[in-house]
């Protein structure tokens, strides 16, 4: 457990606070913790919390795929509501329009986005920093509004959405939609966590994360920019399209007004709170754009953008570098007392 | 097994031969689904107050203000209302959450005036396959009046459709070979209203129809949409906007010295959020339709039905501007889920709910206009189905013509 500890003493890089590549992950123990509470806890709550841990779930791999772009390749995107949109709208079409079964529309919306994605990264790529998060914004807040086009409402059902069939568990088996889709949902996320923490430790994540730390030591070791740039955007923009697949057949319904740049904003913001570059930490940033609102909102009804802000304050002050930093806090801890 | 739970036991059983004595009859007086008791009813209620829709947020505030002047008069049939309002900020996927809370957390009777087509589509289906009502929608659109298919949700307001209807007959009538210019919001809301529009001038709509423009509700201002429908010739405006925009295309017009016959929709016509803005010497002649009164219109003063809602406003919601159309869609729509449980007495199961709300008969709320009444039947689930004309004269709305009804009796 040592790897995580080595993150306190890193020094900063210049965009993004750089963790070394082992600490992407989480230690053994607190992932098979992880796991169990994930596993148990929906067996002993209301259908309800049951659903909203399976939005947890999915905005956390939006988050998750916000990071390996960000927090693996060092680049910024304000416009993953965009994607998640293309994979919510290519799961709600195939299931409603082709008749597909909801599982294969995951790997359709997935391979839709990162095509979209790579066709989108090659000329804005050539765009670094905060040229490059324009750019995406541009494509964030250009979305609702191509979803409602004409031409394709035949297809999206314009400004009325779509409605989408919630799937029943398979074999008759005895449990709820709801927690049968948490499950689906959560094995989904699985495998593309592990997937992602292998992809960032194997030859090309190291070749993104080179590009992150230095671009002219990176191109100089031989690394391809520009295609390395533009995978990651692409990966990126893949995983978050599967994420909005999920969100849709969950929420049952899509609308270009459920994706907003306001939802690209809060993947963003899920991401630095739950530590920019530390994988885990997307379900930390994830839980906060689901019940942080709701909390402020308890707080004040007219005031819960002002209490949200406050929050967010709260805890960017507290623990700058998000969820991870709390963990790091926490391994510590759990070790003195080990040791005393 | 412990005292406690044998007693418990004991009293249930006791309680079942009881109702199989009476065969029902005692107990068939007070029926109760989730959500309701003997001392409380809970309604739950979803309102964008923070996003892109938060203007409307009014509505909510003035629900639970209604609820809580209800409650300090002792309630309905004697119970209170628990009314318990969630933010969704205008997102479908917030609202799903929310309503799944009410629904099975907050454990609520009924979902009650959820705000937004988007919201509503989104949870259209969940509800109804729950079984529990999702009464008097704040939307416009056509769909919420389909009994066969939704048999848990009922609109309220007239729906557009069948306003632009109205406004192409009158255009029929009064001027069949006017040049028409349609200037709408591109979302749900404003192309409703094309599609009525067009509808009520059937083979005509081609040949009058000059020139279609749309813009985004994100655009600061509209003034070029109008110099371009200027340009095409029109000598009619149908304008198929929201507030802020309505006052916009009033006041250019003006400045550009163009005088269309000009018509806006009936949720544009607050004196004080549009005509007052736009300059009132420029809204002169400007046409619309209404239901409801506006609270800030001098000629209802001693209107009785205005005057308690006067009242109301000074007392719970003192310091809110009178003008704001949401203090009386909020009064008027409260009110008729007052009335709705009233009728279903100390019956107040989901069912009982929706078969009373299907039978409204000639229901006047105190800020209708007078004569527009509320019907329902178990085939109608359109509450309001009546507006009349009216014509902007110097600082107000004058009302003319008769009550139409949207079938064009």
């Amino acid at each position: 457990m040592s790897t995580i500890q080595e993150t306190t003493a890193e020094t900063q890089a210049a965009t993004v606070d750089a963790p070394p590549k082992k600490a992407m992950g989480l230690g053994r123990t607190a992932s098979w913790v992880m796991l169990i509470i994930l596993l148990a806890l929906p067996l002993f709550v209301r259908n309800f919390v049951i659903f909203q841990m399976t939005m947890l779930l999915i905005y956390g791999i939006a988050v998750l795929a916000l990071n390996i772009l960000t927090g693996g390749s060092g680049q910024f995107s304000l416009g993953q509501s965009a994607f998640y949109a293309i994979g919510a709208y290519t799961a709600a079409i195939l299931i409603e329009h082709g008749g597909v079964n909801y599982v294969l529309t995951l790997p359709a919306a997935g391979i839709v986005c990162f095509i979209v994605g790579f066709l989108f990264g090659l000329p804005a790529l050539r765009l670094s920093g905060i040229y490059l998060a324009l750019a995406t914004f541009a494509l964030a807040v250009a979305m609702p509004q191509l979803l409602k086009l004409g031409v394709i409402e035949h297809w999206t059902g314009g400004v009325q959405g779509l409605v989408v069939t919630k799937p029943d568990a398979p074999f008759g088996l005895p449990v709820s939609q709801d927690m049968w889709l948490y499950y689906f949902t959560l094995v989904v996320s699985l495998a593309i966590y592990l997937a992602s923490v292998n992809l960032l430790r194997s030859r090309s994540g190291r070749a993104m994360m080179a590009i992150r730390d230095n671009e002219i030591a990176a191109s100089a070791m031989g690394i391809d920019l520009s295609i390395y740039k533009t995978l990651a955007f692409g990966v990126s923009a893949g995983i978050t399209g599967v994420a909005g697949a999920l969100g849709a057949i969950a929420v049952q319904f899509v609308a270009p007004d459920s994706y907003t740049f306001q939802l690209a904003i809060a993947l963003f913001l899920g991401m630095v709170v739950g530590g920019v570059g530390w994988l885990p930490g997307s379900l930390a940033g994830a839980a906060f754009i689901v019940f942080v609102p709701n909390i402020a909102e308890g707080i004040s009804k007219g005031l819960s953008g002002a209490f949200f802000g406050v929050l967010l304050f709260v805890v960017i002050y507290l623990v700058p570098h998000g969820a991870r930093q709390g963990a790091i806090y926490a391994e510590t801890l759990f070790n003195k007392l080990r040791r005393s | 097994m412990n005292l406690r739970q044998k007693l418990r036991i004991a009293t249930f059983s006791t309680a079942i031969m009881a109702f199989a004595a009476t065969g029902g009859s005692a107990l068939a007086q007070k029926k109760y689904d989730t959500g309701a008791s003997d001392t409380e009813i809970k309604i739950g209620n979803i309102m964008p107050y923070s996003g892109p829709a938060s203007a409307y947020g009014i509505i909510g505030k003035t629900e639970a203000a209604y609820f809580q002047m209800i409650n300090e008069q002792g309630g309905i049939n004697g119970r209170k209302v628990n009314f318990i309002t969630y933010d969704d900020a205008y997102s479908p996927p917030k609202a799903v959450e929310h309503t799944r809370k009410l629904v099975e957390s907050d454990e609520v009777l009924l979902v009650f005036n959820p705000l937004g087509t988007p919201s509503n589509t989104a949870i259209q289906k969940y509800l109804n396959a729950k079984k529990v009502p999702q009464l008097f929608v704040a939307t416009g659109a056509a769909k919420w009046n389909d009994p066969k298919h939704f048999p848990w949700t009922m609109g309220w307001q007239p729906n557009y459709q069948d306003e632009a209807r109205i406004y192409a007959k009158y255009l029929l009538k009064e001027k069949p070979d006017a040049k028409v210019a349609v200037l709408y919001q591109n979302d749900d809301f404003g192309k409703d209203y094309v599609k009525g529009f067009k509808e009520g001038l059937g083979d005509k709509a081609k040949s009058m129809i000059v020139i279609e423009e749309s813009y985004e509700i994100s655009e600061p201002t509209i003034d070029s949409h109008i110099v371009k429908i200027k340009a095409s010739g029109a000598d009619t405006l149908m304008d198929f906007t929201t507030p802020k925009f309505a006052a916009q295309t009033i006041k250019k017009h003006g400045e550009l010295n163009w005088k269309p016959l000009h018509t806006v929709t009936h949720v544009s016509v607050s004196v004080g959020a549009v005509m007052k803005p736009a300059g009132f010497e420029h809204g002169q002649g400007v046409l619309s339709a209404a239901y409801l009164k506006d609270g800030a219109d001098p000629q209802w003063n001693d209107d009785p039905g205005m005057k308690k809602w006067i009242a109301f406003v000074d007392k719970y919601m003192a310091g809110s501007n009178k003008a704001d159309s949401g203090l009386v869609f909020g009064y008027g729509v409260a009110q008729t889920l007052h009335k709705v449980l009233e009728m279903a007495g100390d019956n107040l199961t989901r069912e009982n709910v929706m078969k009373q709300a299907a039978s409204l008969k000639d229901f006047q709320t105190d800020v209708a206009l007078p004569g527009i009444k509320i019907n329902t039947s178990a085939t109608d689930f359109a509450p309001f189905q009546q507006v009349r004309m009216m014509r902007f004269k110097g600082e107000k709305w004058e009302l003319f013509g008769d009550i139409i009804s949207s079938d064009g009796h």
